[in-house]
Parts: structure tokens; C-alpha cells; sequence
């Protein structure tokens, strides 16, 4: 079947009387950014739905991609014909004889009409009938079933033309993209991490990820390799903007204090006030970790008590209660899991230590970084040097920098 | 001498003859390797294959990198046998293919899978029809190529992907586009093609390197065992320059595939016209085969004394392909096709490329009828 559009419907958030206006015109926007890679489809807003006129695109890759859309419940693919009895009651028909396959002995369906331009000269129910009839001719298979139908046809008759589907593809829900806020999200190269920031965009928040790097101890790979991840996330989102942070000279810092246990708390209390601090300059309300209870040593509770009092901000923790397993799942359904699975070390897994504390005591932490009397500056100086990019849904990998000082050139290729 | 057997291979392009010595010289890193150089040569191929992924509109990690068309058809087919055989052991595809794919068939064939050949017409296309009433419930594989290396005839491949989708979604589908690329509009993803091999050297790339490419969620069963190269499916260290170099013939060929095939059509047509009116001559290739590929047949003269003569009148033809041409058997395509032993022993192929000129193909038709001449007292004694 080619169809010609497909039908959005929202979720959840349309209970929010007040909020409606605003929650879709988030969810037009985020459409809009998926669609940039497709230039034949155009978007149309209806009350309570948005339509994706195809233009020829390919309806499956498209329902791929719209399926990840925030706040978005369902979505159907949609065959349009004009508003005439005769075009109705043929393209119905065609319709139900692509799905011909499915059709066994018994098979019920019902039409379900919709006449919303009320110059049609049939009603609803006569319509029911006029449509149904011809079907049931054809396909001797079929019964009429008008309570719980194995196949629902469902027509919507308007003035533009009618729209005639039957398909119900569950989509991602949730609350449309931004409207519960920002959050920074600390992007490791691991699993965890960018799971932990598309289950906040689906709860209705904007994402900017931070990453901490230790160049020259990690490879120029470790770094695409994030990019990659937030790519992956902007493939969701739309766009994503990632904050790649210098780490290095607090790490190495660390390492000399001859306190080894605690150089992940230490570590993760550093990344947290830059994360903090570039969250203000950002105007972002909470950070988000990609912690999950009991998993390694910093993720314990006396950890997570000693780490997050390392800032002010709101510190959401979406897998904490969640197994391994059902995050990876996760992770593999929205797309990260190959990417972080790539086996180059990152500041994370750097100087890791023997045997690093699960219980760290909140009172020598304290008492060793104000022992370090140029942390402060330290953390003042990564933000300094943070450098920001920002990613686009639909893009491919390129080499994002340097191609001029490792001595390659553009016109290569 | 002027050269017309661009179907067998091309000029490489100047800049990418430039551009491979220029990473020669100064990329030699190991992609592998974690250092400074295994990492310029690991981002050399990423964006590689970040172009070669664009020029047919597929996703990057689509993309194997092969040693060339060969390689490429008989990784996706004796790849795909191997890894699905608990579906089925049959396998479908035409006589008309390229030795590539017709010789996997074969070693399938001797390894107990089941082939069918699907006859093709007299002009050598193959019947969507066909292709699809030949899928049984053991069908794992269908190759087909787009365009035919020696007469130019097409496939109806978007058509047959299309059905294939719809009557058997499970059979994979590979196309062997190494004749269609840069000739034809090449779109393996929208075809609903599983599988696309291509190769460099047809379009002013380097001989040696090829890709498949392999729809995201097709698995295959490695020919070569080794490194985790290539997602495992062709270990063995990638050749750099060589990948890069197709990177850019493929680009330069997708940006001008449009210009090139109306070019081409204006010099084929016209050189059609010219074998019509050589009275000793049969033609092969029809108008609505690839822009670039004439075929035909001197009967009653050996194809070999034929380009010989050509050749000291200063232009290049070849016989056959060039991948059998040094065989004596007669063209099996040839003879798919319908035509006697002497027609197929006697196939005649010219193909055009980007660089030729109307004063080439003038100079071509001018050798074609001088060629006729010193031979027509030697007609039927050879």
C-alpha cells in the first residue's frame, strides 16, 4: 500500500486543559527537527493531532523515526481519497486487499466512519453500511464483529478528502520534549549514561549532555565516540548540545594525593560542580547521572550520599532502580548500545583504583579538597574551557575537528 | 589508440590517483591501531565510508568494505546461504549473471543447495513475474544483477525488490549494482534490496576496492576469519588509500550520474545506428538498456580477429567480458538470451565512459566500417 500521510496522536498530556497549546506546538517543533533529513514530508496540525503528508518518503522509515517523537501515543499510516462515495467505497476496498494475507476463516472487522464535514450527503451509519457491504463481498472470509473487531477500518470523512486507515502503531508517549524543563546530563562513553537521558526527554525534559575528557590519556576516538552517543540522542531529540569538558589536570591531580580509594568520589564531586555550574549558565534546573544502585563502588548509597552533596541542584537519578539488564534492552532499542560498547577508555575507567571506597566518609572528603587549594579554580577553569557542539538528528558520523593538523585534507574526499 | 571497454574497467580518475599517493605517502597508519597514526587512518575510513553510504542512501554502518565486487557478491551470497541454510537451501537467480555470482551459485549448487535459474527474454531481462513465482517455502536468496555487464540490459530490480517485500519478506535480496552505479539512478535501500555490491574500478576508482552493503539487521556468515575488521565480516587490515579513493569516485560518479547518462545516451544511440547499417553486424543491446554498454555480433567472424583488426585501426573493444573473455566458451549470456553458438562465440562489446567525445565515437565508427571492409573477404572461412 503507499500511503499518502500519517496520523499523530498525543498522549498523556492533553489531560493539561491550560498546557495543550504549548505542549504541541513542543511536539511540532521536535517533529519537524526528525523530519529535516526527509525533505519531501511536510507537517500539518489538526486539533489534538499532527498529520506528516509522506511527499513520497518512504512511510516506514518515517514511522521509525516519528515513533521516537515525545509525547506523541500512536501513530497511523493514512490513505487519502477524495471526499466521493465511490472513491471511498474503492479505496476501502484496496485497502483491505493488501491485508488479504492476514485474513482467515473467521476473521472479524468493523468500519468505523467518521463524517466530519457535514455536507456529505450520507450519514455515519449509512456509511458503515455502504462501505462495509462491498468488503464483505469481496472477502468471504470476513465477518461483521462491531464490538471487538481482529480488524478495524476506520474512516474519517472531511472536507479536504477522506482519510481511510486502520493500522494503530504504539509510539514512544511521554511528555512532549522541554516542557518539564532542562537538565545537564553527565555522558559517559558507557552504557548507562545515554539511557539515562532519553528517559528524561521522556518525561518532558530538555537534555544538554556534559562529557569530561582526559586528552592526551584518552584517544581522539574515546571522543568521537561520545559525539557519536549524543548523536544517537539527537536522533530522538532532534538536536542535542554536548559540553566536552577538560579533565585532565584534575584528574591528574587526584592521582597524587596518595588517596586512592577516594579518587572516584573525589572524581565524580569535581564533575558534578562543573556540571553544575555550566548547568546555570545554561539555565538548567537539575542534573541527570546514569547511576543505578549497588552497580560499582560510587553508585552505592553512602557514595551517592557523599557524591551528590557535591551540589544544590537537583540530582535525578532515572536508573537508580533498575536492572542491568532492562537498561541495556533499552539502551539497544534506542540505538546507543553498539556505540557504547566501542572499547575506548575514557576518564572514567582512567586510574581506576584497587579497591575504591563504598562507603566514603563525608567528612575527610571534605577535609581533602580543602586541602587542594586550587580546585576551585580548577573547576572555574574546565567550565572556561569547555567547548560546545551541537548535533542534528539524521546526521552521520564525520570527523567532527583536526582534520587540518593531522595532515588530511577535504578535498580527499 | 582510443579505449571503449569501460565496463571492464576505467582510467582512475586524476584526483583520486592524487589523492591515494597524497594518504600513501603521508596515512599509512593500521586503522587498528590505538595511536596517533592508527587514528587519522581509523577517521580516513569513517568518513570513507561515510561517503561511499551517502552516494547510495544507506547508513554508514550499511557499509563493508571489501576488495571489490567479487569479494563483495560472494560474501553476500555464500554469506547469506551459509547463515540463514535453517530456512532453506534454495537459491534463485539467472543465467545471464556475472561469473562472480554465477560461480558462488554453482559451489552452492555442489554444496547441496538447490538453484534455479530464472530464464530471461530475448533482449535479457529477467520477468518480475517469474523471479517471484520461483520463491518456494525453502527460498533464501534471490541475486539479480541491475545492469548487465556485457549487453546492458536491465533488471527490473526496484520491481522485484518491491514484490519480494510484499509476497516474501524473509528471502533476501541481493543486487549486483557494478555495472548500474554512476550509470543509473542507485537507490539498494528503497529497492528493498538487502544486499548491493559495487566496485571502484567501474567508475575511474582503483582496481582492488569494492563495498556491500548490507541492510541493518541481515546477518552473514564471514568468508574470512581473522581481526573483527569490518564488523567481523571481513577481518584483514583495510586498504586505506584505496577505500578513500573509491570514497571520492563514488561521489564524483552520484554527483554526475545524471550528466553522464544523458552524455552517453546521445554516443551510444548514435553508434547503435551505425552497427544497424553495417549489414555483417547483429545487434544485441536495445535503447532501453544502460547508456553505456553497445553489444553485438559479427556472425560467420571470430570475435578475437575482429578486435585484433580494430585495434591496429587504433581503437579498443573487448569481446565478451573481460572476466571470460579469455575463455572460448561462447557468452552464457549470450546464449540465455536465445542466440545460436556462433552469435554468442562472436559478441562484441563497446562501453562508453565520462571522457568520450562525438569525435571519439566518429573515430570508433569510422574503424567499425574499415574493419568490415579488410574483413569481408575472410567472412565464413574462419
Amino acid at each position: 500500500m503507499k500511503y499518502d500521510m500519517l496520523l499523530l496522536r498525543f498522549g498523556e498530556f492533553m489531560l493539561k486543559g491550560k498546557n495543550r497549546a504549548r505542549f504541541e506546538k513542543t511536539i511540532i517543533t521536535q517533529v519537524k527537527a526528525l523530519l529535516k533529513p526527509y525533505p519531501g514530508a511536510s507537517l500539518r496540525k489538526e486539533y489534538g493531532r499532527v498529520y506528516v503528508d509522506l511527499g513520497g518518503e518512504s512511510h516506514t522509515e518515517l514511522i521509525k523515526v516519528l515513533k521516537r517523537v515525545f509525547g506523541v501515543m500512536s501513530i497511523s499510516p493514512v490513505k487519502v481519497t477524495p471526499s466521493e462515495l465511490d472513491e471511498i467505497v474503492k479505496t476501502a476496498v484496496a485497502f483491505m486487499d493488501e491485508r488479504e494475507d492476514e485474513f482467515k476463516e473467521g476473521t472479524t472487522f468493523k468500519v468505523n466512519v467518521r463524517r466530519v464535514w457535514k455536507e456529505f450527503p450520507n450519514s455515519s451509519h449509512e456509511m458503515n453500511h455502504l462501505v462495509g457491504s462491498p468488503i464483505l463481498r469481496k472477502f468471504q472470509q470476513l465477518s461483521v464483529d462491531v464490538r471487538e473487531p481482529d480488524i478495524e477500518l476506520r474512516v474519517e470523512i472531511r472536507d479536504q478528502g477522506t482519510y481511510i486507515f486502520n493500522e494503530t502503531i504504539p509510539a514512544v508517549g511521554g511528555f512532549p520534549l522541554g516542557t518539564n524543563g532542562k537538565a545537564m546530563v553527565l555522558l559517559s562513553g558507557g552504557i548507562d549514561s545515554p539511557v539515562a537521558a532519553w528517559s528524561s526527554m521522556r518525561r518532558g525534559l530538555e537534555v544538554e549532555c556534559v562529557h569530561f575528557y582526559s586528552y592526551p590519556f584518552t584517544s581522539q576516538r574515546a571522543k568521537e565516540k561520545v559525539i557519536d552517543l549524543a548523536r544517537a540522542l539527537a536522533d530522538h531529540a532532534g538536536t542535542i548540545k554536548l559540553h566536552l569538558v577538560p579533565f585532565t589536570e584534575i584528574q591528574t591531580a587526584f592521582t597524587q594525593l596518595g588517596q586512592d580509594n577516594l579518587i572516584i568520589t573525589l572524581m565524580r564531586r569535581s564533575m558534578l560542580r562543573i556540571a553544575s555550574k555550566l548547568a546555570e549558565r545554561e539555565r538548567a534546573l537539575a542534573l541527570i547521572t546514569g547511576d543505578s544502585l549497588g552497580q560499582v563502588a560510587s553508585q552505592t548509597l553512602p557514595s551517592m550520599n557523599v557524591i551528590g552533596r557535591a551540589t544544590d541542584l537537583p540530582l535525578l537519578r532515572p536508573l537508580v532502580m533498575m536492572d542491568k539488564q532492562e537498561i541495556i534492552t533499552l539502551s539497544k532499542q534506542i540505538g546507543t548500545y553498539d556505540i557504547s560498547i566501542l572499547p575506548y577508555e575514557d576518564c572514567c575507567t582512567l586510574f581506576v583504583p584497587k579497591s575504591p571506597s563504598t562507603n566514603p566518609n563525608l567528612r575527610i572528603v571534605d577535609k581533602i579538597e580543602s586541602t587542594m587549594s586550587h580546585l576551585s579554580e580548577w573547576v572555574d577553569q574546565a567550565v572556561e574551557q569547555t567547548e560546545t557542539i551541537t548535533l542534528h538528528a539524521g546526521e552521520t558520523s564525520v570527523v567532527t575537528n583536526q582534520t587540518e593538523d593531522n595532515g588530511m585534507k577535504d578535498d580527499w574526499f | 589508440m582510443k579505449y571503449f571497454d569501460y565496463a571492464a574497467t576505467t582510467p582512475p580518475h586524476p584526483d583520486v590517483i592524487r589523492t591515494m599517493a597524497e594518504i600513501m605517502e603521508t596515512q599509512f597508519g593500521n586503522p587498528s591501531s590505538i595511536h596517533g597514526y592508527g587514528e587519522r587512518a581509523d577517521q580516513l575510513l569513517r568518513r570513507a565510508r561515510s561517503g561511499c553510504a551517502t552516494a547510495i542512501g544507506v547508513k554508514p554502518e550499511e557499509i563493508v568494505f571489501t576488495s571489490g565486487a567479487t569479494e563483495s557478491n560472494n560474501l553476500a551470497i555464500k554469506g547469506a546461504a551459509l547463515r540463514y541454510q535453517s530456512r532453506g537451501r534454495h537459491i534463485i537467480t539467472t543465467a545471464t549473471e556475472h561469473a562472480s555470482v554465477y560461480e558462488s551459485f554453482m559451489q552452492l549448487q555442489q554444496w547441496g543447495w538447490e538453484v534455479t535459474l530464472v530464464p530471461v527474454n530475448s533482449d535479457g531481462e529477467v520477468n518480475d513475474q517469474q523471479v517471484v513465482d520461483a520463491i518456494r517455502p525453502d527460498t533464501v536468496l534471490v541475486s539479480l544483477m541491475h545492469v548487465n555487464n556485457e549487453t546492458g540490459a536491465i533488471h527490473p530490480i526496484a520491481e522485484i525488490g518491491k514484490q519480494l517485500k510484499k509476497k516474501a519478506p524473509r528471502v533476501l535480496f541481493h543486487v549486483d549494482g557494478v555495472q548500474g552505479f554512476g550509470k543509473m539512478e542507485a537507490r539498494p535501500a528503497a529497492w528493498g534490496a538487502d544486499l548491493y555490491s559495487l566496485s571502484a574500478h567501474k567508475i575511474r576508482g582503483p582496481k582492488g576496492a569494492g563495498l556491500l552493503y548490507v541492510r541493518s539487521g541481515v546477518e552473514l556468515t564471514p568468508l574470512l576469519s581473522g581481526g573483527s575488521q569490518e564488523q567481523g565480516l571481513r577481518a584483514g587490515t583495510e586498504n586505506v588509500a584505496l577505500l578513500v579513493g573509491m570514497a571520492k569516485a563514488m561521489r564524483m560518479a552520484a554527483e554526475d550520474q545524471v550528466d553522464f547518462a544523458r552524455r552517453t545516451t546521445v554516443l551510444r544511440d548514435r553508434l547503435m545506428e551505425t552497427i544497424r547499417a553495417i549489414p555483417e553486424f547483429e545487434l544485441n543491446s536495445r535503447t532501453e538498456g544502460a547508456p553505456h554498454i553497445v553489444h553485438f555480433s559479427y556472425p560467420g567472424m571470430k570475435a578475437e580477429v575482429a578486435l585484433h583488426t580494430l585495434e591496429q585501426l587504433g581503437v579498443t573493444i573487448s569481446t565478451q567480458s573481460a572476466c571470460s573473455s579469455r575463455s572460448a566458451e561462447p557468452s552464457r549470456a549470450l546464449l540465455a538470451m536465445g542466440r545460436d553458438a556462433a552469435c554468442a562465440g562472436g559478441g562484441l562489446r563497446i562501453s562508453l565512459g565520462d571522457e568520450h567525445t562525438e569525435e571519439d565515437v566518429a573515430l570508433l565508427e569510422q574503424a567499425l566500417h574499415q574493419m568490415v571492409a579488410q574483413l569481408r573477404p575472410l567472412e565464413r572461412r574462419m
